[in-house]
């Protein structure tokens, strides 16, 4: 109901927060200093799978400022239960326990085995060499696969299985649309696994008061909110009240920050059991062996078709690696991508199932996209091998398959209403910007000369579901809270406006893009809003940021809660100006008598009216406040289309990429610069999972790759210009009509950037490379590809 | 990423440096620190002194020596790279040092600090080995000068005994020689997956001598003589450089680790020597 024109919203308005994060102002966890804080220095096992026959820590904690060192036995009566799971997917998933400090055995090399805690965190370190832990070692499984079969080491003895559960989802006549296909595409792929590197490391810092028993604890978390709940609820055994949860200025999450995790289960429980505020801070080795990986997953898609390659049906097997234990969503993160296998395009049947896997690795949970990479990958590649089944281009059997424009929610075969789209327009515009067809010609004048340099282009036309999520939907999924998430104002006496919000940015801008929507709603300049968060005794109701569903959930509330203002400061309005309500006009932030317009009212007048009071409708009480908790009708479906084209050198197998092209539709948007800011971040996050990350493990559960020195995070030059393109299709899903944009280009880069290899390859027949496509994987397959043919074959 | 304690001290000439040296056996010099500190934040490497000399300001200079350049062991590499002399007289080893790192490490790391590393992934040292260049070391004895092809001796292995300090590095003046370093690897930053060092002087048309190094294809920079001698004597083209080239990886014995295999590595030593002589013809 606030009609207003929109001044900021749609506007590149630089960010607020930028000032601060910029010059290296932002008060981050490891910034905050508490008198007599202790430092946590956690000891990890070397070994991938070993029973724990001893900890002595004994020689530790004589060591010079250790003030105490404990085993996974000392601190067992400290919990209230293990580490939460909140989405146990199915009734009978099989969960094994997670203690902050193993106990039994170790399941990963890093998993936590003893705890030292001393004056200093040099101190701390030099003493968690001297803990002395004997270990038996046993045997290893780190492949998914090698997990599943028979005689493989069990890493959870109890359960008897390494596999822990499998999900089901099936719409149609699957059965019927693959018996009367005339065309089976059928595919396997493996995403590797990677390893989130936000440029804050984890951290926490915790405090006991033992008068009151509240404790606080600062955290580089993504989730302060649930955090607070089953931290207290389950892990600590106190009232959520008695626990405070702060997440001040966060360095980055990509979902690394969704935890509950061990380290700050430990410095909780043992500022509260020392008395003096205990410090984690993870360091960047640590970082790689215990924050939690991502993907890990293989998939096997069969595409039924007819003789034009428009798809009937779609099937999908998919395994995906826990780690050792599962953490908080991870069961979850598959059934993020499972209705998203069919992409944008149509059919008749659809059929999805997960398993999900112990191995002795460390634990996966979600990472940038979580679950919708995945199902993107494999249908975006699965299209290509079908259009090179019947014979066509990449593009006709897009268009071929897509569903056609529609502006009204929409069921699709994977099972969602999607809230709008129109899928070709993208794909139109991302082909303009590439130069499709000058593209085709280079590649075939240079396939002509046998140019040791071969051009690949490559597409990915993708849908994604985000705006985590309605509720209802989220418990029909066996996730354990809610998806909703709020928003409350105050217009202060001044006129100046503060926003609480439930949402938690680590990087996003939120400071920036809510003013713009509460500065229009609200008429007052951006500088006298100010948005307050990441802190549950300022913000006490929020769901935190993931998923990208800030602006799509918190967003929305924060709009909602602007109407409420508008309402209530509209009865002050015609209390004052002496006229009903419904002949008052509002725009930009005032209340105009309607044929009067010098009878005017301001809200930030009006707010003032309401702090003092002096002169209020009967009944109305003080103070311009308001209060939104929104729970989404609906998931928001931003989609695509990303277009990229690479130079593989044919001799030495590296992939350069010449240039990439996305072009996004996530509805309306409310700050263009910083959309493009999350489009090219995700694009370089996708673009380094395909040709540059990958964790590796040797076959004793080591993790090889363990550092920013061989594990490929890309820097800045290693990575191309992205050229961004945009089409606006309001979401039918909110009244802002906005989608999300927080994971769209890590879900949409890879299968482009992959696609494009294969490209090139094909002239050597090529078809499938595994990622990262590195240059020894791009030279191994034409090695083969060139072994494979007769003499005097092409190439 | 917390060193284990250490002790430290500062020099204020060579001559203290190498005394300190002699203080302790375990005792390490340290100048730009971008090869020993990361290591001692690994705990990788645990001297229980530092002996620093990044300070000694008389050990950071690139002058003429004649028929050569000298460069002070703690000139920057930054400064390598940029320097005027050098890109005139020894084109390859400015270029070289322009390839290390990312600017924060070559405006802090030293010369004489990645080559008394002796790290086999490492460029420089190809470079000098390519370059036939000479290494002045101070110890207690006096100065001694050793041919660069004989100063490294394996990984992390040089000869420089635990009192010596590297102080200067002498590359020869190269005239109208054709010269190219290859530098295969997967970010701007990182170390060589494999590197290749090449020089060619030329006459009449013809290659009168080519001197190759290699770049992490053994435990140490690798003079490539087959392909020296294959080339040596025919004509300056690019089918000899062709033909050359694909001795590169004989008496090779390069490691297999996650950013490629052995075999994979002699395939690349194949390619980038082919494309460093071509490279350095056409200059």
């Amino acid at each position: 109901m606030a009609m207003t024109e929109q001044r900021n919203v749609g506007a590149s308005i630089p960010r607020k927060e930028d000032p601060e994060l910029l010059t290296g102002r932002g008060l981050y966890t490891d910034d905050i200093t508490l008198p007599g804080t202790l430092h946590m220095i956690l000891v990890r096992s070397p070994f991938a799978h070993a029973t724990i026959t001893s900890v002595d820590t004994s020689k530790a904690a004589a060591m010079p400022g250790v003030v105490a060192a404990y085993s996974g036995e000392d601190l067992a009566g400290e919990w209230a239960g293990p580490l939460p799971v909140a989405w146990p997917v199915t009734p009978d998933i099989k969960m094994a326990p997670m203690w902050p400090v193993a106990r039994d055995k170790a399941r990963y090399q890093g998993d936590v085995v003893a705890v030292v805690i001393a004056k200093t965190r040099a101190q701390a370190k030099d003493a968690a060499e001297a803990v002395d832990v004997s270990y038996e070692e046993l045997p290893v499984v780190v492949d998914i696969d090698d997990a599943l079969a028979d005689g493989a080491p069990i890493l959870h003895d109890d359960l008897g299985t390494n596999a822990l559960y499998t999900w089901k989802l099936t719409n149609g006549d699957v059965d019927a649309a693959f018996a009367n296909a005339p065309v089976i595409v059928k595919e396997r792929y493996y995403i590797a696994r990677l390893i989130p590197n936000a440029m804050e490391p984890r951290a926490a810092l915790a405090q006991a008061n033992a008068a009151t028993g509240e404790l606080t604890l600062w955290s580089a978390t993504q989730i302060p909110h649930i955090v607070r709940t089953t931290m207290a609820a389950f892990v600590l055994g106190v009232p959520e009240s008695k626990l405070r949860v702060i997440a001040p200025r966060v360095g980055g999450g990509f979902g690394s920050k969704i935890r509950v995790g061990p380290e700050e289960a430990l410095a909780l429980v043992l500022a509260r059991k020392l008395g003096q505020p205990v410090r984690w801070v993870e360091d960047r080795s640590e970082n790689y062996l215990a924050t939690h990986h991502g993907r890990d997953v293989i998939q096997e898609i069969e595409l039924a078709a007819d003789e034009n390659g428009k798809i009937k049906g779609y099937r999908v097997h998919l395994k995906a690696s826990m780690g050792a234990y599962l953490l908080l969503v991870a069961p979850g993160v598959p059934l993020l991508g499972a209705f998203l296998y069919c992409g944008p395009y149509g059919g008749d049947a659809y059929h999805f199932e997960c398993t999900g896997v112990y191995t002795n690795t460390t634990p996966t949970d979600a990472y940038r996209g979580a679950g919708r990479p995945e199902a993107t990958y494999a249908i975006e590649r699965a299209m290509d091998a079908l259009a090179r089944r019947v014979g066509t281009d990449p593009v006709e059997i897009r268009r071929r398959n897509f569903l056609p424009a529609f502006a009204e929610p929409t069921q699709s075969i994977g099972g969602l209403m999607i809230d709008s789209g129109d899928y070709g327009a993208t794909l139109d515009l991302a082909l303009e910007l590439v130069g499709y067809d000058q593209v085709r010609k280079e590649q075939q004048a240079r396939r002509d000369s046998g140019d040791p340099k071969q051009l690949g282009i490559g597409l990915s036309t993708y849908i994604e579901m985000c705006g985590l999520a309605p509720s209802r939907v989220l418990g029909s999924l066996a996730y354990a809270a809610g998806g909703w998430d709020a928003a409350s104002i105050t217009v202060l006496a001044t006129g100046k406006v503060e926003v609480a919000v439930g949402t938690t940015p680590h990087g996003q801008g939120h400071e920036t893009t809510f003013a713009q929507i509460v500065a229009d709603d609200l008429g007052v300049p951006m500088d006298d809003v100010s948005i307050v968060f990441g802190d549950t005794q300022l913000v006490p109701r929020g769901m935190d940021t993931y998923g990208s569903r800030s602006l799509a959930v918190g967003g929305v509330a924060v709009h909602r809660a602007c109407d409420k203002i508008v309402e209530k400061a509209k009865k002050i309005a015609a209390h004052e100006l002496e006229v009903s309500e419904d002949d008052l006009d509002y725009a930009n932030g005032t209340f105009s008598v309607r044929g009067a317009p010098d009878q005017a009212r301001t809200v930030a007048a009006l707010a003032f009216s309401a702090w003092t009071a002096h002169n209020l409708p009967d009944g109305l009480e003080p103070g311009l406040d308001a209060l939104s908790i929104y729970d989404p009708g609906n998931f928001v479906f931003p989609y695509g289309a990303h277009a990229c084209v690479v130079e593989v050198d044919t001799e030495t197998g590296e992939v350069s990429i010449e240039k990439y092209v996305a072009v996004d539709d996530v509805g309306n948007v409310i700050n263009p610069m910083i959309v493009d800011g999350q489009v090219a971040g995700g694009v370089v996050q996708g673009i380094a999972e395909a040709l540059l990350e990958e964790a590796i493990y040797d076959e004793n559960g080591t993790l090889l790759t363990g550092s920013m020195t061989n594990y490929g995070i890309p820097a800045a030059s290693d990575i191309p210009a992205v050229t961004i393109g945009r089409l606006e299709t309001p979401s039918t899903s909110n009244e802002l009509g906005v989608k999300g944009v927080g994971e769209t280009g890590t879900i949409a880069s890879p299968p482009a950037v992959i696609n494009a290899v294969v490209d090139a390859l094909s002239v050597f027949g090529i078809t499938e490379i595994d990622r990262p496509a590195t240059p020894e994987r791009v030279w191994r397959a034409i090695q083969q590809a060139r072994e494979s043919q007769p003499k005097g074959g092409q190439q | 990423m917390i060193p284990a304690a250490f002790e430290y001290a500062r020099a204020g000439s060579v001559d203290e440096a190498i005394s300190l040296l002699g203080s302790n056996e375990d005792a390490k010099v340290i100048a730009g620190g971008h090869s020993l500190l990361p290591l001692m934040r690994l705990r990788f490497a645990r001297p229980s002194l530092v002996v620093d000399i990044d300070r000694l300001a008389d050990l950071e200079y690139v002058r003429d020596g004649g028929d050569h350049v000298e460069i002070g062991a703690l000139t920057r590499m930054c400064d390598v790279a940029a320097d005027p002399l050098l890109r005139a007289e020894s084109p390859l080893m400015a270029y070289t040092a322009g390839l290390v790192g990312d600017p924060q490490v070559r405006h802090r790391g030293t010369l004489g600090g990645s080559v008394a590393h002796g790290d086999p992934a490492s460029d420089p040292p190809t470079t000098l080995v390519a370059l036939e260049a000479s290494l002045v070391v101070r110890g207690p004895s006096g100065e001694r000068v050793v041919a660069a092809g004989d100063f490294f001796k394996g990984i992390f292995e040089t000869d420089l005994g635990a009192q010596d300090i590297l102080t200067a590095i002498r590359v020869p003046k190269t005239g109208p020689a054709g010269w190219s370093y290859q530098k295969f690897h997967r970010r701007a930053i990182d170390w060589a997956i494999v590197g290749v060092a090449a020089l060619v002087k030329r006459d009449n048309g013809n290659v009168a001598s080519a001197a190759v190094a290699l770049t992490n294809m053994g435990s140490k920079p690798l003079r490539a003589s087959g392909v020296e001698s294959a080339l040596a004597g025919q004509p300056a083209t690019a089918e000899s450089a062709a033909s050359a080239a694909e001795h590169a990886a004989e008496g090779t014995d390069p490691v297999s680790d996650t950013n490629a295999s052995a075999e994979f590595r002699q395939h690349l030593a194949k390619v980038l020597t082919k494309r460093a002589l071509e490279d350095a013809l056409s200059k």
